[in-house]
C-alpha cells in the first residue's frame, strides 16, 4: 500500500516567491492522478517535491504514512520519467534500464531477466545494444518509461512526458501509458499542461493555478461541476464562453440579463444549483457547444448577435459572435447553417448547460446528485 | 588558388616546426665526434646506435624513466579525481560562500609560481617530504585551473540527468562517478593530456625538491649529463628523444578521445 499525502505543504523559493501554498491532496494507491494548469501553477514543483528534488517549506508529506520530507530521493523507492527523458547518452539501452537495478545491487541474473523482460514489454527489444544518441524521441521516451517501469517502486512520477513527441505519437503513447498504468497497478502522478491528456488519461485531475490547488476531481464532475471560472475555462476545448450577467427573481424561476437581452431561466435551473436567496450572479458560463438551435428553444431564451468570424472544422463550425453589447461569444454550430462575417443571428440558451458564477468567481454551489 | 596558397603556407609553417624534431632525432644517432662536424644529417654509414648504449649502460637511464612515470602517473590520477571531484561540486552544487571559494581560487591563478617556490619548500621541508617523490606529488595534487576546466565543462550536464540518477538510487557521489565523469570522457581526456605533459616536463621544482640520483626524474636526469658527461651530447639528445616519445604516445591515443567527443551529438539522433 502507498497512499500519498501531501498536508499543508507550501514551497517557498529561497528568493521569496512562492511556489505552492498549503497544499492538500491525498493520492490513493493505484491511483492515475493528473495534475494540469498552465505554466507557472506549481504542479511540476508539486512533483518535485514528492521526489525529493525539491525541499519542502512546511507541511507534510506522507508516503505510506510515514513522513518523508526529509528524505533523499533515494530513499524513497520512487521512479521518475522526466520530461528531456533524462536518459544516459554513455550507456546503451540496456545499461539505461537496468541502471536503477545495478544501483540496488540486485543479482545480475535477476537484474538482466527484468530489463528483459520490461524492454520486451515496450518493443525496444532489438535497440537494446543502442545507445540514446542513435534513438529517436519516441524510442527515447520508451527508454524512460522503461527505465521507471524496470523497478518496483511506490509510485511513478511523470513530469510532461509526451510535450516532446509529435501530435501522432503523442496520442499514442497516452492510450499505452494508460494501460500500462492499469496493468500494473502502481500508484501514478502525471504533470502536463494539456487539457485532453489530463481528462483522458486520469482517474482523477487536480487543477493548479499560481500555486493554489483548484479543484480535484473525476475528469466528468470536472467538466460538469467546476468550481470556479478558472476550470470552467481551463477544462474544455474550445475553452467556456464567460459572459457577464445579472440574476433576479421573477416569475416562473429566476432571469438573466444578459448583454442587454433577457433570458427567462426556468425552475430547472434550482435543480442543478443551490439558490440561497441571496447570491450575487456575475458571470453565466457556456460552453460553445452547448450553444442551441434557436428554432428548439423559447423566444425568451434567445440572444441576438453578429457573426465576426467562422471557421470551418469539417462537420462544424466555430462562430465568433459579437453580441449586442460588444461581448463576444464563441459557439460550435453546425456547419450546414451558412454564415457569413456581418450576418445577424440568433442562439439558443439551454437553462440546463448554463453554469452560474459568483463575484469571487466562484460557482455557485451545485445541489448534490 | 587562394586555397593553394593557404595550404602551402600552411605546410611550410608545418615544416618550421618539425626542424628542431628531426634535427633531435639526426642528433640521437649521430657519433660524438660527428655531433659538431654535420650540422645536419651524415652520412649513412656514419649514423649509430652507440648513444642510446651508453644512456643504459653508463647511467641510470631506466631508473629515471621509471621515477618520471611514477610521479607523472600518480599526479595525473589524484589531480584528475581532486580536480574533477570539485569542479563537478562548482557547477552543480549551491553552497554558502561558493562565490568566495571561487574567486579565492582565481585569485591563487594569478600568482607567478616562482613567487611560491620558498614557501612551498619551507612547507615541504616541514612536513618531511624533501628528496623524495611525494614531494613532487603532494603539491601537484590539486590544480586550480583543472578545477575550473572540469566545473565549464560540467555545467553542460543537463541537472535532469543528475536527477534522474539520484532518483535511480545514487548517493552523491555515485552520480559523479557513473553519471558525470563518463559523460565528461572528452574533458577528461584533454585533461589527462595537459596534467601529464605539465608533471613530465616539469624541471624547477623537482630539481629543488630531489637530491639522490636514484630518486631523479626524466628532465634532472638528463639535465645533469651536461656536467658529469660533458661531451655526451649525443647521449643527451637520445635520451631526450626517448623523453618525448611517452608525451606523442599518449597525445596520439587520446587524440581519438577528443575528436569523439567533439563530434558527438553533432549529428541529429
Amino acid at each position: 500500500m502507498a497512499e500519498i499525502a501531501f498536508r499543508g505543504v507550501n514551497k517557498i523559493y529561497p528568493n521569496g516567491f512562492q511556489a505552492v501554498y498549503q497544499l492538500d491532496l491525498s493520492i490513493a494507491d493505484g491511483e492515475f492522478l493528473v495534475m494540469v494548469g498552465p505554466s507557472g501553477c506549481g504542479k511540476s514543483t508539486t512533483l518535485r517535491m514528492l521526489a525529493g528534488l525539491e525541499t519542502i517549506s512546511s507541511g507534510d508529506l506522507l508516503i505510506a504514512g510515514q513522513r518523508v520530507n526529509d528524505l533523499h530521493p533515494r530513499a524513497r523507492n520512487i521512479a521518475m520519467v522526466f520530461q528531456s527523458y533524462a536518459l544516459y547518452p554513455h550507456k546503451t539501452v540496456q545499461g539505461n534500464i537496468e541502471f536503477p537495478l545495478r544501483m540496488a545491487k540486485l543479482p545480475a541474473a535477476e537484474v538482466k531477466a527484468r530489463a528483459l523482460e520490461v524492454a520486451r514489454m515496450l518493443e525496444l527489444e532489438p535497440l537494446l545494444q543502442r545507445k540514446p544518441g542513435l534513438l529517436s524521441g519516441g524510442q527515447r521516451q520508451r527508454v524512460a518509461m522503461a527505465r521507471a517501469l524496470v523497478r518496483d517502486p511506490v509510485a511513478f512520477l511523470m513530469d510532461e512526458p509526451l510535450s516532446n513527441l509529435d501530435a501522432k505519437l503523442r496520442v499514442q503513447m497516452r492510450a499505452e501509458i494508460a494501460a500500462l498504468q492499469r496493468r500494473t497497478g502502481t500508484t501514478t502522478v502525471y504533470v502536463t499542461h494539456d487539457q485532453v491528456e489530463a481528462m483522458t488519461m486520469g482517474d482523477r485531475v487536480a487543477v493548479f493555478k499560481d500555486g493554489r490547488l483548484q479543484q480535484v476531481d473525476t475528469p466528468q464532475q470536472l467538466f460538469e461541476r467546476p468550481v470556479n471560472t478558472f476550470v470552467a475555462g481551463f477544462i474544455g476545448s474550445p475553452s467556456m464562453n464567460l459572459i457577464a450577467a445579472r440574476m433576479e427573481p421573477a416569475d416562473g424561476g429566476p432571469a438573466l440579463t444578459v448583454a442587454g437581452e433577457r433570458i427567462t431561466l426556468a425552475r430547472e435551473i434550482e435543480t442543478r444549483f443551490d439558490f440561497t436567496g441571496d447570491d450575487r450572479i456575475t458571470h453565466i458560463g457556456l460552453r460553445p457547444e452547448d450553444v442551441a438551435d434557436p428554432q428548439l428553444v423559447d423566444a425568451d431564451r434567445r440572444l441576438h448577435g453578429r457573426v465576426a468570424l467562422t471557421e470551418l472544422l469539417g462537420r462544424e463550425q466555430m462562430v465568433y459572435l459579437d453580441l449586442r453589447d460588444g461581448t463576444r461569444l464563441v459557439a460550435r454550430l453546425r456547419a450546414d447553417r451558412r454564415l457569413r462575417p456581418g450576418d445577424d443571428i440568433a442562439v439558443g440558451i439551454d437553462p440546463a448547460r448554463l453554469y452560474l458564477f459568483q463575484a469571487d468567481g466562484r460557482a455557485l454551489p451545485y445541489r448534490q446528485g | 588558388m587562394r586555397r593553394v596558397v593557404v595550404y602551402m603556407l600552411l605546410v611550410l609553417f608545418a615544416l618550421l616546426c618539425l626542424v628542431p624534431i628531426a634535427w633531435l632525432v639526426a642528433s640521437a644517432f649521430k657519433a660524438n665526434a660527428d655531433f659538431h662536424v654535420y650540422p645536419v644529417v651524415p652520412p649513412v654509414d656514419r649514423l649509430t646506435l652507440a648513444n642510446f648504449t651508453s644512456l643504459f649502460t653508463q647511467m641510470p637511464f631506466l631508473r629515471f624513466m621509471m621515477n618520471s612515470f611514477f610521479v607523472a602517473g600518480a599526479t595525473v590520477i589524484l589531480q584528475l579525481f581532486f580536480s574533477s571531484l570539485g569542479g563537478f561540486a562548482l557547477a552543480k552544487y549551491d553552497f554558502a560562500g561558493k562565490k568566495t571559494v571561487m574567486g579565492v581560487m582565481l585569485a591563487t591563478m594569478m600568482i607567478p609560481g616562482p613567487v611560491l617556490l620558498a614557501p612551498m619548500y619551507e612547507l615541504i621541508y616541514h612536513m618531511g617530504l624533501i628528496d623524495s617523490h611525494l614531494g613532487l606529488i603532494v603539491p601537484g595534487m590539486v590544480n586550480v585551473f583543472g578545477m575550473f576546466l572540469f566545473r565549464q565543462s560540467m555545467l553542460s550536464v543537463p541537472d535532469e540527468m543528475l536527477q534522474a540518477a539520484r532518483i535511480d538510487g545514487c548517493n552523491e557521489f555515485q552520480i559523479f562517478w557513473h553519471v558525470v565523469m563518463p559523460v565528461s570522457r572528452p574533458i577528461v581526456g584533454a585533461f589527462c593530456l595537459i596534467a601529464f605533459m605539465g608533471t613530465w616536463n616539469s624541471f624547477l621544482w623537482p630539481q629543488i625538491i630531489l637530491q639522490s640520483s636514484d630518486r631523479f626524474t626524466l628532465p634532472i636526469g638528463l639535465n645533469q649529463m651536461i656536467g658529469v658527461y660533458e661531451a655526451d651530447y649525443g647521449a643527451m639528445m637520445a635520451g631526450t628523444l626517448l623523453a618525448v616519445l611517452p608525451v606523442v604516445v599518449l597525445f596520439f591515443l587520446l587524440q581519438k578521445e577528443f575528436i569523439a567527443g567533439l563530434t558527438k551529438g553533432a549529428v541529429k539522433g
